[in-house]
């Protein structure tokens, strides 16, 4: 008779570890809520969200500034950064020599292992200098925070692109090219419409590294409360509200910072389960052929 | 149908341009790293990586935030690691797809994108606070080990999930528990992709700041234990850079944390490499 | 004539979908038994219900008794592991861990515990021998078992298996994925090994099923049709299915 006991107890063990990720969600979730919630009551909610000043001094909690900067940043980074990914990613699956193959994936894993305050110290010795030289201004703007996120996002839409593009079954190739269609053709008409499920996936992941990071955006993008007039306007992000300001924050200010993480943890949630619903999405299309 | 490019004219123009991208993408990475190793290599010597910083960093070396940055590190690896590898066999080997399993998956999913300021804060909450961990490297590790967790356990999965099953079906046969079949022969098969996992867990703690700014304490004394506080590299970069102490400093610090990175990656890389050569008997 | 596994009207479903109906079999011991049928007829599933491997598959049910030695192997008392030491497997296709050879076919006596190294060396070498593989692998033991030919690791699977000291065998078609020059090794090897070990042969391959073993049932629809001596079985059936079957006539 083996040891049944052992077996049971590791099963269970495993279990708990298995749970663990829900758990600490949950947790998280708890801890964020009990914290911020009093703010947003407080301060009433749509206030909150829709109040267009962030002054903690006189009590003034409107986060619409911050909104505004964090979509500003993402949608910009997102228009630079998605060609660049998209071509990169059929450049990686489809065109690129099996050398030049293995050169370029150790160079994304690269680009996505740097850390971001890295990004962020390149940002502000060699990218606003740039910017002010040619642009005017100080060079912290929204535009330079944009365009170092378009690098830090850039591996994210990539290798998740890359994979869904690679795991279009090579019959869809094939049979377009034994049709006489160039590559070209066959990757615009067939390959890359198969894959776009996984790749609208890729680009919500990247969005949403791009709205949840934090220093390299406060390093490069001047963090003015306000709302900016023009892309060369300095901006804050609302990870930067919270970064900035929770080392000196007490009382209805903390619970403030709080209540912006809330914000951006929801804003997370809601990219999740869109990026869920496009996985999903391609499972069946994949597996079933057609939908 | 009237086209104003030939098929041949256009494959020959986007082959230019998928190329153009694939160099332009190497031309960023090499320009981001070799700017920063340039500036930086100059100051990284035996003084700066082993000497204790003077004046807040303003001169003097990085060695206290070496020792943090291996501290938080090491309590990412070692807690995280064993869950997410536990929660890999648990979800491939023991239970069967089903919705709990669909919730755990998302809950590793949201545990991944939850920006890392927002772990800063929870940590804040929880582990300094709530548990009366205080600020110490202790604290700081714990909420990168939440960090981790996420990657290593998705990495994990999969790998484990490819693990034929034809090998646990032979275990099997020949009488040998659940567990000995997993213990000897599915985990010893997902080995690289385990490591690889979990190397890149620790790469995404050894990296991040903004977690842990609120935990670590900041302190810039050498720590003698996890109790103690600290300041990892990354952190030491950003309040050197951002509150103007030293460039010199900063480049020095940002050049070994780059050196860090490019060691993780070559090495992951070749160890993956060899082991499954062996193991496939090429 | 002995018997060593008899099965009293065995049904097995998986979810709702009626697999084996009413199967009733008596399997003799010490000797080759073949079980025929086209794909789909049931075979497979039925040799895996006897080391209950299908218990692995989600929506597995059975209704009936399978019997080893009289004894119910369902019952809730029976230890699945004992049990699969006891009835050994041979897959269809060879899996082979990856580990060094010597490691798999060490692999079953060290999770039953033996550890002394004299020992498992001397039980290796003699599965090898039983296997017919020891000449071809015993300068290359601690090479990795994935380096060899399919025939190679479907006998090392066979050596793997036998280390264990089963009493009985299942094969489910362990050659049809081998040419026919590893086939017919294997095949010898079955003929060496029936004086010791029950065995259960799965196999598409008529011509097979004579070769080997000394009982043959041909199962279609998830039903026995027909059991009996091979040789009369091939010669005259009694059945029609039978005969259309065996004279190539569906199937």
């Amino acid at each position: 008779m083996k040891d049944r006991l052992g077996e049971f107890l590791i099963e269970k063990g495993l279990f708990i570890t298995a749970i663990s990720s829900v758990v600490i969600i949950l947790l998280i979730i708890v801890f964020i809520f009990s914290e911020g919630l009093p703010a947003m009551e407080s301060y009433g909610f749509l206030n909150f969200i829709f109040g267009s000043t962030w002054d903690p001094s006189s009590g003034q909690y409107g986060i619409l500034p911050m909104i505004v900067g964090s979509m500003g940043i993402t949608l910009l980074a997102l228009i630079f950064s998605v060609p660049l990914s998209l071509l990169c990613a059929i450049f990686m699956a489809e065109i690129a020599p099996k050398t030049v193959r293995k050169i370029m994936k150790p160079v994304i894993e690269t680009l996505a292992g740097i850390p971001s305050v890295v990004y962020g110290f390149f940002g502000l010795i060699v990218l606003v200098p740039l910017m002010r030289t040619y642009f005017g201004g100080t060079g912290f703007s929204m535009l330079t925070a944009s365009i170092i996120l378009t690098v830090m996002i850039l591996p994210t839409i990539v290798s998740v692109s890359e994979d869904s593009i690679r795991s279009v079954p090579s019959e869809y190739k094939e049979a377009s090219l034994a049709l006489g269609a160039t590559h070209w053709q066959t990757i615009k008409n067939v390959i890359f419409p198969a894959a776009v499920p996984g790749v609208i996936t890729a680009i919500i992941l990247g969005m949403g590294r791009a709205i949840g990071e934090t220093l390299a955006v406060i390093m490069v993008a001047g963090n003015v409360a306000q709302f900016p007039s023009s892309i060369m306007d300095p901006v804050r992000a609302l990870t930067s509200n919270i970064a900035l300001e929770m080392g000196y924050a007490t009382g209805m200010h903390y619970s403030a910072l709080f209540a912006t993480a809330i914000v951006l943890f929801m804003l997370i949630m809601i990219l999740l389960v869109i990026a869920n619903y496009f996985h999903y999405k391609k499972k069946i299309n994949v597996g079933g052929g057609y939908l | 149908m009237h086209r104003i490019v030939s098929p041949k004219k256009a494959q020959k123009i986007m082959t230019a341009v998928f190329w153009g991208s694939g160099i332009l993408t190497v031309l960023i990475m090499l320009i981001i790293i070799g700017y920063i190793l340039w500036k930086g290599m100059p100051v990284v010597n035996l003084n700066f990586i082993f000497g204790e910083p003077v004046d807040s960093g303003a001169s003097g070396g990085i060695a206290p935030m070496i020792v943090s940055s291996i501290y938080v590190t090491l309590i990412a690896g070692l807690v995280a690691a064993p869950i997410g590898v536990g929660a890999a066999v648990y979800l491939s080997e023991y239970t069967k797809e089903n919705i709990f399993v669909k919730l755990i998956r998302f809950g590793s999913e949201t545990l991944a994108s939850i920006p890392s300021i927002v772990f800063g804060l929870f940590g804040l909450a929880f582990f300094v606070v709530f548990l009366g961990m205080g600020w110490s490297l202790l604290s700081g590790g714990l909420i990168l080990a939440l960090m981790a967790l996420p990657t290593i356990f998705q990495v994990a999965e999969v790998s484990i999930g490819s693990v034929p099953k034809s090998y646990s079906e032979g275990s099997l046969a020949l009488g040998a528990t659940k567990w000995q079949t997993v213990y000897k022969v599915v985990l010893p098969a997902a080995v690289p992709g385990i490591t690889t996992g979990v190397i890149l867990g620790m790469a995404r703690a050894i990296s991040e700041a903004a977690a842990i700014m609120f935990a670590v304490g900041s302190a810039l004394a050498m720590p003698l234990s996890v109790f103690d506080p600290g300041r990892p590299l990354p952190l030491h970069l950003y309040v050197l850079a951002t509150e103007g102490i030293s460039l010199q400093n900063a480049y020095g610090t940002a050049a070994v944390l780059v050196i860090i990175i490019l060691v993780i990656t070559v090495l992951t890389n070749t160890l993956v490499e060899r082991y499954s050569k062996k193991m496939m008997g090429r | 004539m002995p018997y060593r596994i008899e099965t009293r009207d065995l049904n097995v479903y998986f979810n709702e979908v009626h697999i084996l109906n009413d199967i009733n079999m008596k399997i003799p011991k010490n000797a080759v038994t073949s079980l025929i049928g086209p794909s789909g007829c049931g075979k497979s599933t039925f040799i895996r219900t006897l080391n209950r491997m299908n218990d692995l598959i989600e929506g597995f049910k059975k209704k009936g008794d399978v019997l080893l030695d009289g004894e119910d192997i369902y019952d809730p008392n029976v230890d699945v592991v004992e049990l699969r030491k006891k009835i050994g497997m041979v897959f269809q296709k060879a899996n082979p861990f990856p580990k060094s050879i010597f490691d798999n076919v060490a692999y079953g006596l060290r999770i039953h515990g033996i550890a002394d190294k004299d020992k498992l060396e001397k039980k290796v070498e003699k599965s090898l021998k039983a296997a017919a593989l020891w000449d071809e692998v015993k300068h290359k033991l601690d090479k990795s078992a994935m380096g060899l030919s399919g025939g190679q690791q479907q006998r090392l699977c066979i050596a793997r298996t036998i280390a264990v000291s089963p009493e009985v065998i299942l094969m489910d078609e362990p050659c049809s994925a081998l040419d026919p020059i590893s086939t017919t090794k294997i095949e010898d090897l079955i003929h060496k090994l029936k004086k010791d070990y029950t065995i259960i042969i799965v196999t598409h391959n008529m011509q097979q099923a004579t070769r080997v073993s000394k009982y043959t049932s041909f199962f279609l629809n998830g039903e026995i049709v027909e059991s009996g001596p091979t040789e009369k079985l091939f010669m005259e059936p009694e059945d029609k299915r039978t005969e259309d079957y065996i004279t190539g006539r569906f199937g």
